[in-house]
């Protein structure tokens, strides 16, 4: 008989006014008995919505039945069967819209805590067990993968077990891309990142760090030192801009240099480590996505006293995940919406106030989201000593303007076949962000995984 | 990990080391630049290529000791290595032989940056005359390969232990003044110096090219934090420079930039390292 309780087993976290000083992971995790509990909600449909909602497959079902059953183990390996990065995804995955969105029990109360219980198991088996990974004898030929976020790291891992041999070519000194210089540690630590790493290190991948591709070396000179084929997973870094009056300003942070400096930096440690960052008494963020609610929670605990989320459209277009907005409103983040800045004042060339027009939303754009249109006369002025623009990202052109017919879209996305994610140019695959622009990192990991397969189906002819 | 294969002082704050790093020396050019970590956690800094060699795949850098990071690197000898070396990065200085009279100008540890570039226009039989200008005659470095490779060479220090007493545009002055003509200008040094040199050229209508520092971190394009204004426009100087059109530069901006974490980069240099220079 299952379990009929409404509501998922609450999560252990840390007090709101606790957590918005620390860097420490906010959600503590469940305990064995938590996760039982929770599982024993699963109704084990024959109409496996859930797994139908998760990008990847992942036999949600099955493994929550383990966990039932208390076999974490059995539940860990049903899992990894379709998903490499578990400890991750029971993260950061935006469960709401994938495998929990679809899940039955949401239709009264909440839905099976999928996630958390992903999470719990690749902890567990983490903390409880030595894994020991078998490396696949090599069939000697070479594949180079380029960047080291869960495109790159998924594409790497998947083809070192069919026995490829693999390098993976990381422009940064760090591996995980936004896994390791975006999301901050209070949300993902990177101790855990270091430990999945290490898995793909120990299935033989050769990592090659500080080696930007189009600058030490270039796509078509790997071909010529025999790679078979390239997978290029580099992600959408390229921060954009407002292109507004005092936009470089001092204060003025994009998401990913204020990101980066706390995370990949940690300068949220210094002087313990010697990268500076400055954050002042009064920060506004510019955006509404996840990106812009981390640079939010990371100021404050940067020790901001009052943090501004400024957004152009209304509470129920905010892009960021539901519990990122849930959590920033409960460390004391500041939403100031239908609001967008239109100049920054400086004095002797530091940020000093924002200025910012009210917006009203019209008719229904492109995107089906309502227009925002500025309101006459509403000009106004807020104090600040920070101004963090989060508005989006969009590919790096290194590698596009470095690679001779590598088709790509009017934005910079590379161009793909989207059933073998190969490019315009033969042996070339590409996937994750720099295919589809910011998305999230279960996709970057299915688009890793379905070029690797590919790319074998090709290569083993 | 990269190795410091040698390493030699050229002043007591002014340290050239070549290190091994396979990526880097097959394929960089002058004008491209390097970015380094001493050590695991530490800051990345940028210092440009001084020089290279294909065959042994090393890399020479030339870098001033000014704070906490290039007195750590400062601290690493033959044999040891340094964490991370990532490059080339930047876009090569673009050096045609279409011109045929061209001035270097190099200030203190700019004339590192400043040789690989008239060390190629001379191989391609341009004629260039050099100016290098420091704070007394210890601060010019590179004299006898600068020697070697230009047309003229002169020397401006502040207190005039060499040279000409006074600033590198004084000499500039001096030079124009005397009819000398030039198709291009190459100012590399602090931003006072190129802010200065422009203010001398740009009514003359003289081309130069100067080489922005801006305080980066990744040096890929991938942060913003190295935007300076050129032109009106907005530049990510890791990627579209470091070289750009003096002319069109906004320096009092650049300047302002440079500045931004005087006090954490102070607070940090007496803390680790008991009283920095931060020359
Ligand atoms: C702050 C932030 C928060 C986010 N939060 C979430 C979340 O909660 N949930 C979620 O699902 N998604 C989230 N996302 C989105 C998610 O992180 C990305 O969609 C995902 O990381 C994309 O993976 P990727 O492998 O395509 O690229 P990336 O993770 O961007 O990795 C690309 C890698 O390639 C390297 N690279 C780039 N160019 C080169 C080159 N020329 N040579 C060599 N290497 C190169 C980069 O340094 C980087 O390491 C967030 C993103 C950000 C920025
Ligand atoms: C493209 C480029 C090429 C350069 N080439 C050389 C070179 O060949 N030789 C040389 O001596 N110096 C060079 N520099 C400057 C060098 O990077 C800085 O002197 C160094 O980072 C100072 O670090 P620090 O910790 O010792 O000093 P700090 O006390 O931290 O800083 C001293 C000053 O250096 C600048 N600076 C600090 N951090 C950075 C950073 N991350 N990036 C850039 N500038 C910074 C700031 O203006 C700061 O006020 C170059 C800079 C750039 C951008
Ligand atoms: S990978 Fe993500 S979407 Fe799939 S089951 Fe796990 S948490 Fe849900
Ligand atoms: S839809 Fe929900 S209840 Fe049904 S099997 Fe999936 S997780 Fe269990
Ligand atoms: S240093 Fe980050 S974009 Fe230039
Ligand atoms: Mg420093």
């Amino acid at each position: 008989m299952p379990n009929m309780r409404l509501d998922k087993v609450k999560m252990p976290e840390q007090a709101p006014d606790i957590r918005n000083k620390n860097f420490e992971e906010v959600a503590r995790g469940y305990t064995e008995d938590m996760a039982i509990e929770e599982a024993t909600r699963c109704l084990h449909c024959k109409q496996r919505f859930c797994v139908a909602g998760c990008p990847v497959n992942v036999p949600i079902p099955e493994f929550i039945e383990e966990v039932a059953k208390g076999d974490f183990e059995k539940a860990y390996e049903v899992i990894t069967s379709e998903n490499a990065l578990p400890a991750i995804c029971g993260r950061v995955c935006p469960q709401e819209n994938q495998c929990e969105g679809k899940c039955i029990r949401g239709k009264k109360g909440e839905s099976v805590a999928i996630g958390r219980l992903e999470r719990f198991v690749a902890d567990y088996v983490m903390n409880h067990t030595d894994i020991t990974i078998e490396k696949a004898g090599s069939n000697g030929i070479k594949v180079a993968v380029v960047g080291a976020g869960p495109a790159g790291l998924t594409c790497a891992g998947e083809l070192a077990k069919m026995g490829y041999e693999v390098t993976l070519f990381e422009a940064l000194h760090e591996v995980g891309g936004v896994l390791v210089y975006g999301i901050p540690e209070f949300r993902l630590p990177k101790e855990l990142v270091a430990k999945e790493v290490q898995k793909i290190v120990d299935l033989g991948v050769r990592i090659e760090k500080n080696v930007i591709i189009g600058k030490s070396i270039t796509i078509d000179e790997l071909i010529e030192e025999g790679y078979s084929a390239i997978f290029v997973g580099s992600g959408a870094g390229l921060p954009n801009f407002m292109h507004i009056e005092g936009e470089n300003l001092n204060g003025v942070y994009s998401a990913n240099e204020f990101l980066t400096r706390s995370n990949l930096m940690k300068a949220y440690d210094f002087p313990n480590h010697p990268t500076p960052i400055f954050v002042g008494s009064k920060v506004a963020v510019v955006g509404g996505g996840n990106v812009a609610m981390d640079a939010a929670r990371t100021a404050k605990r940067l020790g901001a006293d009052e943090v501004y989320i400024i957004y152009r459209r209304g509470e129920e277009e905010l892009p960021a995940r539901r519990e990122e907005i849930h959590h920033a409103k409960e460390e004391g983040i500041i939403f100031k919406l239908l609001c967008n800045p239109v100049k920054i004042h400086g004095k002797e060339g530091r940020v000093s106030h924002i200025e910012c027009v009210n917006m009203e939303l019209g008719e229904p754009d492109a995107s089906g989201r309502r227009r925002p249109v500025v309101q006459e006369g509403s000009e106004h002025l807020l104090d600040m000593d920070t101004v963090i623009i989060a508005i989006g990202q969009s590919p790096n052109p290194l590698i596009r303007s470095t690679t001779p017919g590598l088709d790509v879209q009017k934005w910079g996305g590379i161009i793909v076949n989207e059933e073998t994610m190969e490019t315009s140019k033969e042996n070339v695959y590409a996937g994750g962000d720099v295919v589809t622009g910011a998305a999230t990192v279960i996709l970057a990991m299915g688009a890793g995984k379905k070029a690797a397969h590919a790319i074998h189906e090709k290569l083993k002819k | 990990m990269y190795k410091i294969v040698a390493k030699q002082k050229l002043n007591h704050l002014v340290e050239k080391m070549v290190i091994h790093a396979p990526f880097v020396a097959r394929k960089c050019m002058p004008g491209q630049f390097i970015i380094l970590c001493v050590e695991e956690g530490d800051e990345r800094i940028p210092l440009t290529i001084q020089d290279y060699d294909r065959e042994k795949e090393t890399v020479s850098i030339i870098y001033q000791i000014v704070g906490y990071s290039t007195q750590k690197l400062a601290q690493k000898e033959v044999g040891d290595t340094l964490a991370h070396f990532a490059g080339p990065l930047g876009v090569a200085s673009v050096l045609h032989n279409s011109k045929r009279r061209v001035l270097g100008i190099g200030g203190g540890v700019g004339a590192a940056p400043l040789y690989p570039q008239i060390k190629e226009l001379q191989a391609q039989g341009v004629s260039c005359d050099v100016i290098l200008g420091g704070r007394d005659k210890d601060y010019v470095i590179l004299q006898d390969e600068f020697k070697a490779v230009s047309n003229e060479l002169f020397f401006a220090t502040d207190d005039g232990s060499l040279g000409t007493k006074g600033f590198v545009t004084t000499v500039l002055n001096e030079l124009l003044a005397k009819g000398r003509q030039y198709d291009e200008v190459i100012a590399i040094g602090p931003l006072p110096m190129m802010k200065a040199v422009v203010s001398v050229t740009k009514p003359l209508n003289i081309p130069t090219m100067v080489s922005m520092n801006p305080i980066m971190i990744d040096g890929t394009g991938m942060c913003g934090g190295c935007r300076v204004t050129v032109g009106g426009q907005t530049k990510f100087a890791c990627v579209d420079g470091p070289d750009f059109d003096g002319f069109e530069v906004d320096f009092d901006e650049a300047m302002r930039r440079q500045s931004m974490y005087k006090k954490q980069e102070q607070h940090i240099c007496n803390l680790k390292l008991g009283g920095g220079t931060n020359a």
